[in-house]
């Protein structure tokens, strides 16, 4: 835990979820606890089923626990109503999709801009365009999503989630839709502005070339964290 | 994040959606129903003044005030304040001499000017060619009517006395506008200039004079005047525009009017479903930006105003853009009309243009705003889990505005609360048969699988979603049955409309033929090889009482009714009822016989006055009280031009009172022979030239027809835009399994079919509905609003299954080819 000393950014304590179908009570997650120091990188593995994104879900306050607590850079998450917690991750979080998540009728420009505008932010044009031009697409600035190629769309994405400086970045399988040479370059775009902008790195992957740049690897099965290394 | 950063947020958000074509089909369908809406206010606005006009031509002027005392000359100065042209008519009974011969007659003294609408007729001799007089008759020299002129045996250059005078015959009058209103009480007319009655000496303070004053103008301000003048009448002063006047005329009117307001609204009805539509598809293809949207802290209040914002800058560009649309086809419509009638058009008011915008807000407010607005609510974690969609409860709240505002608009554009409640409940029942018969079909549908791996696919996909694919047929249905309604039904109803008046109608009536001298017409006819026309019997008798009450004039409110009750009426008796005659309540006395004391009263004469049914009515024939039970009302066809009366009893009540006897035929224009004689055969009878009236009447119906017609045009768009928004619906969840079925091995062809089978399936159903609600709707337009018998074409189920299965599998099958020639991982990659 090379970073054990680092202040902490993220702490979740018990984190539990669980769904019924039908009549059958479904665990997810399973008392989960864990911290992450600041400027630390970490990746959740687990097989398919063991409940990563859901636990990158519960993290970002996209969803709510059956029980358990997050706090964010000493917020409690699950204090705030669903409003607040969209506030915080304007402010604090970031965000890498495995499907990009990009929005069709916007150009990259505009995908970028689109965080900083719902900000309030009044040049959100400026930034936009030279964190683009830092991602190596200055020249595509007008391009569409379904213009670009897979890997192009998810350096938009990545441009998008880092143009607001966020503390904590989470990241959902970024490499998933995308052959190994294109996100080979992906996960190096991502840990170098990582470097640069100093910000925690959340990741869910089955890459082993991601996991191992981490600092540190959280290893889930059937629903609880069967190794904190 | 501020307002202004909100409102120029919105915009942005705007222009990108707009840019990627996300809202065009939104954008369309408000700018057809606003430019509809616009398009139908012109028309009641400005083409609805110009069958006013003509109208009004037949009346000899716009408005008409009469009195018999002479008229407060402040009514005058008034009407020239105001801009308004006048003439003066003083009319009188007096004798007409010649020798010895002495004609008591209609004497009508006019000033210059009149008639101020239409015009006078004259011809040089008895039954000769006429010609548009352009003036009144110079002084010292006075027109005469055909009966006055047969009456005294008057040969060219004649001179005859009026009083004290003694004048030239300068004409025959044949045309006089205004003239037939009354004109079963006609009597010999002569007409004589203003300047020369005082020298008659026939006007002296106890003489029977009618004064009128007749009034034209723009048409805002005679009716600014009507209202100023109506306060001011003293009690006797009547006042009346030609609706007061022809019942013929007013029915004709309303008709075009009750035509387009319909037009308009099926335009609107129809620009809703594109709107719910297309919001639906926007809705859907905003979900995943929405989810993004809170993901990247956005609160769903501010996605809300987000939402509201853009969706209220749409709704007024669109709505402008409609306008405009609608402002430049009415200037087209003006250019055109102005090639078929010499009229100049009123200008337009911006009334239209506010309804339009009024029309547009509340298609956006009732149809697009309620989905969107639960895109705030789209769940956050549909980032992560695309499977996450929508709660299905908050449909319901969307649909429930969405019908209030529908019920809102239809009653708004009736104007009539019946009329709109009528329509409404149509329309309900016929969305609801809609979706019982496309939910048949798709059941019928499943015994059609296991014909092809294509076929099954396509009908397995119509099944699948069942509530999606009835929503789409029933959409569809709605754009087919415009479409239909347009080309095949509509000029149908057009025809049977104008039919209505048919080429034959009667356009000479003869009045005043005593009983003595029925047989010996039926004889003048067939000798001639000519079909006799019927007589009916008529005797005269004033309305004393209603229910045992007295009936007074000053009972009554509507200038219509207080006339009436001063009139005689004219009384008749049948056997049977007439065919342009429709028992509306009550049973007529073929079907509850035994009973002489009865009678059958017009249901406009009934509504007037106030008479129902099982009334007892009281008229005093020749000083004769004559009382009997009302067991029936009737509707009349008026404008076919048929003898007709408003009141009518059985045989065996009135036959012992004075009668005359009443007809009408058709005459060709070369006849005028038959006239001749028929007048030397028979001195004593009226003959009465209706030709001009009708010929206006005609002219009056062929120009609303063309209205009507241009007016389809947008109900067409819409059915259009609507056509496309259905079909484009589904595009998306088509193409993308269409991409996996690619994926799994499936040719191109295979999957062309299936979409070719699910398409050409939903068009005909589609069809099959629209044909059903087409010919209900055209009954329900010809026996509801337009009172004609009409029977629909049965091509029309044809043309709507054959039509509807070819025309959506082409759409279809065009809206995915391109698509599908694309290869697999691109579409999967565009659709997201």
């Amino acid at each position: 835990m090379p970073k054990s000393r680092a202040r902490t950014i993220l702490k979740a304590s018990g984190i539990t979820k669980q769904v019924t179908t039908g009549n059958t009570e479904l665990t997810i997650l399973s008392g989960v606890s864990f911290e992450v120091g600041a400027g630390e990188a970490v990746a959740i593995v687990g097989v398919s089923g063991s409940g990563k994104s859901t636990l990158l879900g519960l993290l970002a306050g996209l969803d709510t626990p059956s029980a358990g607590l997050v706090d964010i850079d000493g917020q409690a998450l699950f204090a705030l109503d669903e409003d607040g917690r969209a506030a915080l991750r304007g402010q604090m979080l970031g965000f890498v999709f495995q499907s990009f998540q990009l929005l069709p009728a916007m150009t990259a420009l505009e995908n970028v801009m689109l965080p900083l505008e719902l900000a309030g932010a009044i040049d959100p044009q400026a930034p936009a365009q030279a964190m683009l031009a830092r991602v190596g697409l200055g020249d595509r600035l007008h391009h569409y999503p379904k213009q670009l190629s897979g890997g192009e769309q998810q350096r938009v994405a990545i441009a998008r989630a880092f143009v607001t400086r966020p503390k904590l970045l989470f990241a959902d399988e970024p490499t998933g839709n995308l052959d190994t040479a294109t996100g080979g370059q992906v996960i190096d775009l991502l840990f170098e502005l990582n470097r640069e902008s100093g910000t925690t790195l959340l990741l869910v992957t089955h890459d082993e070339a991601i996991t191992g740049r981490c600092d540190r690897v959280l290893r889930l099965a059937a629903g609880r964290l069967a190794d904190n290394a | 994040m501020s307002t202004l950063a909100q409102i120029r947020l919105a915009w942005r958000l705007l222009a990108r959606d707009y840019r990627a074509g996300e809202i065009t089909m939104i954008a369309a369908a408000i700018i057809v129903a606003v430019a509809a809406v616009t398009t139908v206010g012109f028309f009641t606005d400005r083409v609805q003044r110009v069958l006013e006009g003509e109208a009004n031509r037949l009346l000899g002027a716009d408005l008409i005030i009469s009195d018999s005392r002479p008229l407060d000359p402040e009514l005058q100065r008034e009407a020239s304040r105001r801009g308004l042209a006048a003439a003066e008519v003083i009319r009188f009974p007096s004798m007409v001499v010649l020798g010895e011969r002495t004609v008591l007659t209609d004497v009508r003294a006019v000033t210059p000017g009149y008639p101020l609408r239409g015009e006078l007729r004259i011809a040089e001799r008895l039954f000769g060619p006429d010609r548009v007089a352009g003036s009144i008759p110079a002084r010292g020299s006075v027109w005469v009517d055909e009966r006055l002129h047969t009456s005294l045996d008057l040969q060219a250059g004649a001179r005859i006395g009026l009083g004290n005078s003694a004048f030239t015959v300068g004409g025959v009058l044949t045309h006089e506008p205004g003239v037939e209103l009354g004109f079963l009480s006609g009597q010999p007319r002569l007409l004589l200039s203003a300047e020369d009655l005082a020298a008659t000496g026939l006007v002296q303070p106890a003489s029977r004079v009618r004064y009128r004053l007749q009034l034209a103008g723009p048409s805002v301000a005679v009716d600014a005047y009507r209202d100023w003048a109506r306060s001011r009448l003293r009690p006797g002063t009547r006042i009346e525009g030609v609706r007061d006047a022809r019942p013929e005329v007013r029915s004709a009117l309303e008709r075009a009017e009750k035509y387009l307001n319909l037009a308009a609204l099926t335009s609107v009805l129809l620009a809703a479903v594109a709107i719910a539509l297309s919001a639906r598809r926007y809705l859907q293809r905003h979900l995943d930006g929405c989810a993004v949207m809170r993901c990247l802290g956005a609160s769903q209040a501010l996605i809300m105003r987000l939402y509201v914002a853009h969706f209220t800058v749409l709704g007024a560009l669109a709505a402008a853009a409609g306008i405009a649309v609608g402002a430049g086809a009415q200037a087209v419509l003006v250019a055109w009309l102005g090639q078929v009638v010499a009229v100049t058009l009123p200008a337009a008011s911006l009334q239209p243009a506010a309804h339009g915008a009024a029309v547009g807000w509340l298609l956006l407010l009732g149809f697009a705003l309620p989905p969107l607005m639960s895109l705030a609510h789209v769940p956050t974690l549909r980032v992560l889990r695309r499977e996450l969609g929508m709660p299905r409860r908050r449909g319901l709240a969307a649909h429930v505005l969405g019908a209030g505002v529908i019920a809102v608009m239809i009653l708004w554009r009736a104007q009539e609360l019946r009329l709109g409640v009528t329509v409404l409940g149509w329309f309900a029942a016929a969305t609801a048969c809609a979706c019982a018969l496309t939910w048949a079909l798709l059941r019928a549908a499943g015994a059609l699988r296991g014909h092809g791996v294509s076929w099954r696919f396509g009908v397995a996909n119509l099944r699948r979603r069942t509530l999606g694919t009835i929503l789409q047929v029933v959409a569809l249905a709605m754009g087919i049955m415009a479409l239909l309604t347009l080309t095949v039904i509509h000029n149908d109803l057009l025809r049977t409309w104008r039919e209505s008046l048919p080429r034959n109608a009667p356009n000479r009536f003869v009045v005043n033929i005593q009983p003595d001298q029925v047989a010996a017409i039926g004889r003048f006819f067939s000798e001639r090889q000519l079909a006799a026309p019927e007589l009916f019997p008529m005797v005269r008798g004033r309305l004393v009482e209603i229910g045992g009450r007295g009936v007074k004039a000053d009972d009554y409110e509507e200038e219509r009714a207080r006339r009436l009750v001063t009139r005689e009426f004219n009384l008749s008796w049948a056997d049977h009822p007439q065919a342009d005659n429709r028992v509306v309540a009550g049973l007529w006395w073929e079907r509850a016989p035994g009973q002489a004391g009865q009678f059958s009263v017009e249901k406009g004469l009934a509504d007037a006055l106030g008479i129902r049914l099982g009334d007892s009515l009281t008229f005093d024939i020749a000083g004769t009280p004559v009382t009997a039970n009302v067991t029936s009302l009737r509707t009349v066809d008026w404008d076919s031009f048929n003898v007709n009366f408003f009141v009518v009893a059985p045989p065996g009540l009135l036959e012992k009172y004075p009668a005359t006897y009443v007809t009408s035929f058709h005459l060709e224009g070369g006849q005028v022979e038959l006239l001749n004689a028929l007048v030397q055969a028979f001195p004593n009878i009226v003959l009465i030239d209706v030709a001009q009236v009708l010929s206006q009447v005609r002219r009056m119906l062929d120009h609303a027809a063309l209205g009507v017609q241009f007016v389809f045009l947008f109900t067409l768009a819409a059915g259009l835009v609507v056509l496309y928004a259905a079909v484009a619906s589904t595009q998306d969840e088509r193409l993308y399994q269409a991409t996996i079925m690619r994926t799994l091995g499936a040719s191109r062809a295979q999957i062309s079919r299936a979409h070719l089978a699910e398409f050409g399936l939903t068009g005909a159903a589609a069809g099959l509905v629209a044909a059903a609600g087409a010919s209900g709707l055209a009954y329900f337009i010809a026996h509801r609003f337009l009172h004609l018998a009409y029977a629909p074409d049965p091509s029309v189920w044809l043309i709507g299954v054959g039509g509807g299965a070819l025309g959506v599998a082409a759409a279809g099958y065009l809206g995915t080819r391109q698509v599908l020639a694309a290869p697999p991982l691109k579409v999967l990659r565009a659709i997201g």
